[in-house]
């Protein structure tokens, strides 16, 4: 059978594995976790917490990286529908402030979906266009201020708990189950691969590329706009200038780490989400050691290029002419 | 004849625009119509028109540098660091620093080319990198007062009206002169327009695609290098933040000024007036007054769009007029 299987990630769950016991032996209490007024709290749970935010974008963006796409507008969604979400809190019920904020993310998703599938731009640019204007756009909403709100409704999406969890990790949980509904209970998946692999030939065998093509940046944008509201209702306000800032490269990040590649025609859903908790785990585990907070980028930085060298189609023959070079018969 | 200046097109729709621009902003304020305001536009822009030529070679090559901002913060910083703690004479610090990002971008085009890695990925991790590093360094800004830096900010070229052409935009002139023989009179910048068009066929042709693109990302860091020195000089002060974002800017100049963005097409000056339009709405917004830097934004991405949308069209007219002879020598040879 030429068809590749689905990996089970033994490497990236291997990678979560190690850095949380290494965040273990950093910090003994690590896995430490206790109930309190009906919620868990521990080192651990916020890992999951902290996580949420890249977790969501990751949803939307392993699908748009599987189509060969990148979609770099995604933190400034996250500040337009936080900016909205926050300006709309104390004035008008919950369920018109989230179809608002919802909604704009559909609206940014489908721009980008239809430059990038109708006019045919590179996902790169279509998408540099939003990522410029929308921070614009986000601080238009909020007039240049940080909009703060009270209303505890939408606070609860950012710091409220279900059954234990807090409200982001099950909203992720949520949205996880729901794309792998969407995505590999239908046949929806195959056609997102296959558009990936080679749009041309996908096209040809009947698969509708284009409305796939906007109905996934609709989606990344969707999942975005979810992030957005989360972000904002964690700290019961908006700011425009700093909501979701490069949080676009750190969904890239997870979903890169979970072994989906870029050159399309593949992913893992579920991969990308572990990607961003281990890029959470990571953070909290440098901040647990003591390190300064700057060493994060760097780590950052040796962790993308490992990846990247790992997933390198040359890779093998690099080490065949190392070996080579140092006398041993490859 | 009619064919190069349909080539030029994109360049001459640029330059309307600013130009337009111009007359706009004059009209609206009688005092922006002055050779003082074009000298402080160029000052003001200068480094991010240093990094606009550098990424007008790597995008022209279909790739694509997103470490640049990170490069300047970097060296920035590395400067305070090495004339104020370290007591390296400027000079010396500047010749370091060059070779240290000459370096950098050597070994950045050098993963692109030996692993076949997308060039946006690898630069992605040379942006967190130098950042990180420069972060490591130091957190904190840090002013520079060699005597070299105050030397350096006074002297200008006095010109007529007050205006003062310094030397952040001496730098700039020349480096845009340099970078517009380098790409256009040049084997190497031949080579670069190649590799835009296609990888396999300029391999086939016998042009060396590694060197090549080794040494496209080596300019691309150098010039962010000597962008950051342009910029320590400008602010006299190295700081780990500074020029955050600067990339995005360097790359809607070079779209604006109307190189393609699948590489193989694109001016030097197109980038250079894609940086002053850029220049031209901050000027325009600090004279206004009222209104709010957030516009500056919008309008950036409307004039990213409408340039994108209009190379789009060209790109497919163009296609349309190509594919009917095409399809009728198709025909023919069909059987």
């Amino acid at each position: 059978m030429a068809l590749r299987l689905p990996r089970i990630g033994t490497s990236q769950v291997a990678a979560l594995v190690l850095i949380l016991a290494a965040n273990w032996m950093v910090s003994p209490q690590f896995f430490d976790i206790r109930m309190q007024d009906g919620r868990l709290f521990g080192s651990l749970i916020d890992v999951l917490n902290r996580g949420a935010p890249v977790a969501l974008l990751s949803l939307g963006m392993v699908l748009v990286i599987a189509m060969r796409g990148i979609d770099l507008s995604v933190g400034a969604v996250m500040a337009i529908c936080g900016a909205i979400a926050a300006s709309l809190a104390d004035s008008h019920s919950l369920p018109v402030v989230l179809a608002a904020a919802l909604g704009a993310g559909l609206a940014c998703g489908l721009w980008n979906g239809l430059l990038v599938a109708v006019l045919g731009i590179q996902p790169i640019v279509a998408t540099l266009i939003l990522m410029v204007a929308g921070r614009g756009i986000a601080q238009l909403i909020t007039e240049g201020r940080i909009v703060t709100f009270t209303s505890p409704e939408l606070a609860f999406l950012g710091s409220g708990s279900v059954l234990g969890l807090p409200t982001p990790v099950v909203l992720t949980l949520g949205m996880l189950a729901l794309t792998l509904l969407v995505v590999r209970g239908t046949a929806l998946g195959l056609m997102i691969e296959a558009t990936g692999g080679n749009p041309r030939a996908s096209a040809l065998a009947g698969v509708g590329t284009r409305v796939i093509t906007v109905a996934v940046y609709m989606w990344s944008g969707l999942c975005a706009a979810l992030a957005g509201i989360v972000a904002a209702a964690d700290i019961l306000g908006a700011d425009a200038n700093n909501a979701g800032l490069w949080l676009e490269l750190d969904a890239i990040l997870a979903v890169v780490i979970g072994g989906t590649s870029l050159f399309g025609g593949r992913f893992s859903v579920i991969l990308a989400v572990v990607g961003a908790l281990i890029i959470q785990a990571m953070n909290t585990g440098i901040l647990l050691s003591g390190f300064p907070p700057e060493t994060n980028l760097v780590v950052k930085a040796l962790v993308v290029l490992a990846v990247l060298l790992a997933q390198s189609p040359r890779l093998g023959g690099f080490l065949a002419g190392l070996g080579v070079l140092f006398g041993r018969r490859p | 004849m009619t064919r190069s200046l349909n080539r030029l097109m994109p360049v001459f729709a640029t330059t309307a625009v600013f130009l337009a621009g111009f007359v706009l902003c004059s009209l609206a304020y009688p005092n922006f119509a002055s050779l003082r305001v074009v000298m402080n536009l160029l000052t003001d822009n200068a480094f991010l028109g240093i990094v606009a030529v550098g990424m007008t070679f790597v995008i022209i090559s279909g790739g694509i540098d997103l470490s640049v901002g990170s490069v300047i913060g970097f060296t920035t910083v590395f400067l305070a660091l090495a004339i104020e703690r370290w007591g390296v004479p400027p000079l010396a610090a500047f010749a370091i620093i060059l070779i240290i990002c000459a370096a950098f971008g050597a070994a950045m085009g050098a993963v692109i080319q030996y692993f076949e890695l997308p060039p946006f990925i690898v630069t992605l991790a040379g942006m967190f990198l130098a950042r990180g590093v420069s972060f490591l360094m130091s957190t904190e800004s840090i002013p520079v007062d060699a005597a070299l830096y105050s030397h350096l900010s006074d002297y200008a070229i006095r010109l007529s009206g007050g205006a003062r052409l310094t030397v952040p935009a001496m730098i700039m002139l020349a480096v845009v002169g340099a970078g517009m023989v380098l790409l256009h009179l040049t084997r190497f910048g031949a080579n670069v327009y190649a590799l835009g068009g296609s990888r396999t066929a300029t391999a086939l042709m016998g042009i060396n695609v590694a060197r090549t693109t080794v040494l496209i990302y080596t300019l691309s860091s150098v010039l962010a290098g000597l962008s950051g020195i342009v910029f320590s000089l400008y602010t006299s002060s190295g700081y780990s933040l500074s020029a955050v974002g600067v990339e995005l800017d360097a790359i809607a100049a070079v779209v604006i000024g109307g190189t393609l963005l699948s590489g193989g097409y694109g001016f030097v000056f197109g980038s250079f007036l894609g940086v002053l339009i850029q220049g031209l709405i901050q000027t325009y917004i600090s004279f206004d007054g009222t209104l709010s830097s957030w516009w500056a934004k919008i309008a950036t991405g409307l004039l990213l769009f409408a340039f994108i949308a209009f190379q789009q069209i060209t790109l497919y007219m163009a296609r349309r007029s190509r594919l009917r002879p095409a399809g009728v020598a198709q025909g023919v040879l069909q059987p």
